[in-house]
């Protein structure tokens, strides 16, 4: 009885909010957004969880974190210990607090947001982390060595869980990894001012502690192949190469100068740094008006990037309307505080340009959504003879990825669909190549860094029984 | 970290260099390309590889100082070294017995037509070879493009070496002699390169041409290098960096070659002021 009337009274309170810089500062510089909790707003947020004995905000976690045992350690104001509970199921949370789209996963399952507001567990999950990183200990004990060697391509979020959990089980563990440093997307896709950069390779130097060795500038399917690796005394390989393939829209103008595809903006941006030229030796250029194609968590991110970068005014271009929008409400959010303009109902037909080649303007077409299709979603129909032209400088396609052929095509023997995706085992994410595993976006399509990073654990279980029973 | 384990001056501002990264040699074909990258605070520079030694285990790459990056990775001396080196990247050259074939290089293309050449050669190929240069001075590798070759011809843009003119002035005199030329492989910049297909599209000999767009990745993530070749936009980091020359439109490649010219401008203008200021 006591307990249900402890329960009522939590419902009551609301999450707590966490402080962030005001829109009109932040949307000039790059520096982080949200800005945490402090240390009594995180005993308080966490006072506020039931600590079921059920929890179900675990089953909505795709690595299954221990959410009411790191809690309650918050709660407890044992901060350092919180971080190590943390450790346990996940080797990058103080990425996945800053990323991850609670709201559809731990938090929509928390029994306290039925009726009331549910608990902040993603931003509990960063301020734990964030704690554990300060004090630099890491608590870890080396289990004994198995004998078995893993190699993992590509360091993005699948590659970097699964090499945790394969380190943890006592596996030696090489990624290789195209770029000059590891973390995939969490370093040249989502910027700086969303997930500071120095955090993701904090996070990734505790996995080297483990064990897990990295090669930089490895460009599997040039530099080496899946067969050499396993022909070299690998085990096992695990491909976790991600949706690194731009796509554009195929419409006229598109390689006028002015016209970057998102990975290009962003990497140019985040990656090397082009918003610290010239010292940083890399550009990245932006007019005064930018339209963004898209409505993913990559548009809003390059939408909010050309704004930091100095254009005055950013378009969000997208044909269908506001609800259907695939980004993340807070992110949406974010970017309409900071001035971010949508035009929606919206889609570019053309891009015209000037005589030295440079984008001059776009032709658009407006919208309106027919009927429901088959999979419930209404199709935008363009209406005739609406065409109108927008004044724009630059033009960045954000409408999507694929995967890069780079490892496929030079993998034979590895089955793919029609998309170029990999095709693996449900359970165990084994290919149709004995021995090499896939998971993340290279299997998927383009989703979510959480989503990966389950699919980098789960690799991991499957990769660890496959060697147990060689 | 890659070594520079050589250095040689080619010509004023133009640098050789035999880079230590055994992995990329092991595995490098002609006609691939490698990204380096200095340091911590440097952009990423596509190099196209001039030779490399499979046994030392280097690469040799061979720049010319035409801007901010260039300047400093000409100025590297032995035993500096590349914080990043990665490749071999881009599809390698087709290498076959085409019968008697001809290799254009104009100016720092020099250096990238050398292993190709070289390996045509070694197919059994009759390789002519044209060098172009605006001066004598200028003219780079002569003698290993000599042993890489059956015939050079060479040709200056003042009449200082050879026949006097372009490339396109040699190819003409080698077309002259009657050869049966059955392929071209035609490298340098991009003005070179369409003026070459421009002459050779009429006669109707296949050309190829090595794109050498801005990129930055190299492997095929961004889309920076892309460029239209038959009316269909390639990425030349994977599709290429050759294509059939009669199929790309130079135009278009030129223009993106100016994306950056300010910037450009105002990195390397720093770079001279730091110099005059005695801060490097």
């Amino acid at each position: 009885m006591a307990e249900n009337v402890e329960s009522t009274k939590k419902i009551k309170i609301p999450r707590h909010e966490m402080p962030c810089q005001e829109p009109e500062v932040r949307a000039r510089n790059f520096e982080e957004v949200a800005l945490g909790y402090t240390e009594e707003t995180a005993v308080e947020e966490a006072k506020r969880c039931l600590q079921c004995k059920n929890p179900k905000c675990v089953s909505g976690c795709p690595v299954e974190v221990l959410i009411p045992e790191f809690i309650k350690k918050v709660a407890e104001g044992d901060f350092q210990e919180a971080g190590n509970v943390l450790k346990i199921k996940n080797s990058l949370p103080a990425v996945c607090g800053r990323v991850c789209p609670q709201e559809n996963q731990c938090e929509s399952k928390c029994i306290l947001g039925i009726k009331g507001e549910s608990v902040a567990i993603g931003r509990l999950e960063r301020f734990a982390a964030d704690f554990g990183m300060k004090t630099g200990k890491s608590e870890y004990e080396k289990p004994a060595p198995s004998g078995k060697r893993v190699a993992i391509i590509g360091a993005g979020p699948a590659g970097l869980a699964c090499a945790g959990d394969l380190a943890k089980a006592g596996h030696a563990v090489t990624v290789l990894e195209a770029l000059h440093v590891a973390g995939g997307v969490l370093m040249y896709g989502i910027p700086q001012f969303r997930l500071p950069k120095e955090i993701v390779q904090t996070e990734i130097e505790n996995l080297k502690t483990m064990g897990v060795e990295i090669l930089t500038n490895q460009v599997v399917g040039k530099i080496t192949s899946v067969d050499e690796l396993m022909e070299n005394g690998y085990d096992a390989v695990f491909i976790g190469t991600g949706a690194g393939l731009p796509y554009f829209m195929d419409i006229p103008g598109e390689n006028l100068n002015g016209v970057y595809s998102a990975n290009e903006f962003l990497t140019r941006t985040n990656l090397m740094k082009g918003y610290k030229f010239p010292d940083y030796a890399t550009p990245v250029k932006v007019g005064k008006n930018v339209a963004v194609l898209g409505a993913g968590n990559v548009a809003m991110d390059s939408a909010r990037t050309a704004l930091r970068l100095g254009a005055e005014n950013v378009y969000i271009i997208y044909r269908r309307s506001r609800d259907e929008m695939p980004a993340r409400k807070e992110e949406l959010e974010h970017a309409e505080e900071e001035g971010i303009q949508f035009r929606l109902l919206t889609n570019p037909v053309a891009i015209e340009g000037d005589e030295r080649g440079w984008v001059k303007s776009l032709t658009c077409l407006r919208y309106e959504l027919g009927e429901p299709d088959a999979s419930g979603r209404r199709a935008p129909i363009a209406i005739k003879g609406s065409e109108f032209d927008i004044p724009m400088d630059t033009v960045v396609v954000a409408i999507g990825q694929g995967p890069n052929p780079l490892v496929t095509t030079s993998t034979p023997g590895l089955e793919l669909n029609k998309r170029g995706n990999i095709v693996a085992d449900p359970e165990t994410l084994m290919t149709s190549k004995p021995g090499v595993f896939a998971g993340g976006d290279i299997v998927t399509g383009a989703a979510t860094v959480i989503l990966a990073m389950g699919a980098g654990k789960k690799a991991a279980a499957g990769i660890d029984q496959y060697l147990k029973g060689k | 970290m890659y070594h520079v384990v050589k250095k040689r001056l080619l010509a004023t501002g133009i640098a050789l260099l035999d880079v230590n990264a055994p992995a990329v040699a092991a595995k490098v074909e002609p006609g691939q390309f490698v990204i380096v990258r200095v340091d911590e605070q440097s952009e990423r520079i596509p190099l196209t590889v001039m030779d490399f030694d499979r046994e030392k285990g280097t690469i040799t790459i061979v720049v010319q100082d035409v801007g901010y990056s260039s300047a400093i990775i000409t100025g590297m001396n032995e035993g500096d070294a590349f914080q990043d080196f990665v490749g071999p990247l881009g599809v390698e050259s087709e290498i076959e017995n085409y019968g008697t074939v001809v290799c254009i290089g104009g100016g720092l293309g020099i250096a990238p037509i050398h292993p190709i050449a070289r390996a045509l050669k070694d197919a059994g190929n009759h390789v002519i070879s044209v060098l172009g240069a605006r001066s004598a001075d200028l003219l780079i590798l002569e003698d290993e493009m000599a042993a890489a070759s059956s015939e050079v011809v060479i040709a200056t843009n003042d009449g200082s070496k050879g026949v006097k003119g372009f490339v396109t002035d040699g190819l003409a005199q080698v077309l002259a002699q009657g050869h049966q030329v059955k392929a071209i492989w035609a490298i340098g910049p991009m003005i070179m390169m369409k003026a070459v297909v421009d002459y050779t599209r009429s006669l109707g000999i296949k050309t190829i041409v090595s794109m050498n767009p801005i990129m930055v990745d190299g492997t095929g993530m961004c889309g920076a290098c892309r460029i239209s070749v038959g009316n269909e936009t390639k990425f030349a980091c994977v599709d290429g960096p050759e294509f059939d020359g009669h199929l790309v439109d130079f135009d278009l490649a030129m223009k993106r070659l100016a994306f950056y010219k300010d910037e450009e401008n105002r990195a390397k203008a720093r770079l001279e002021c730091n110099h005059e200021g005695g801060h490097h």
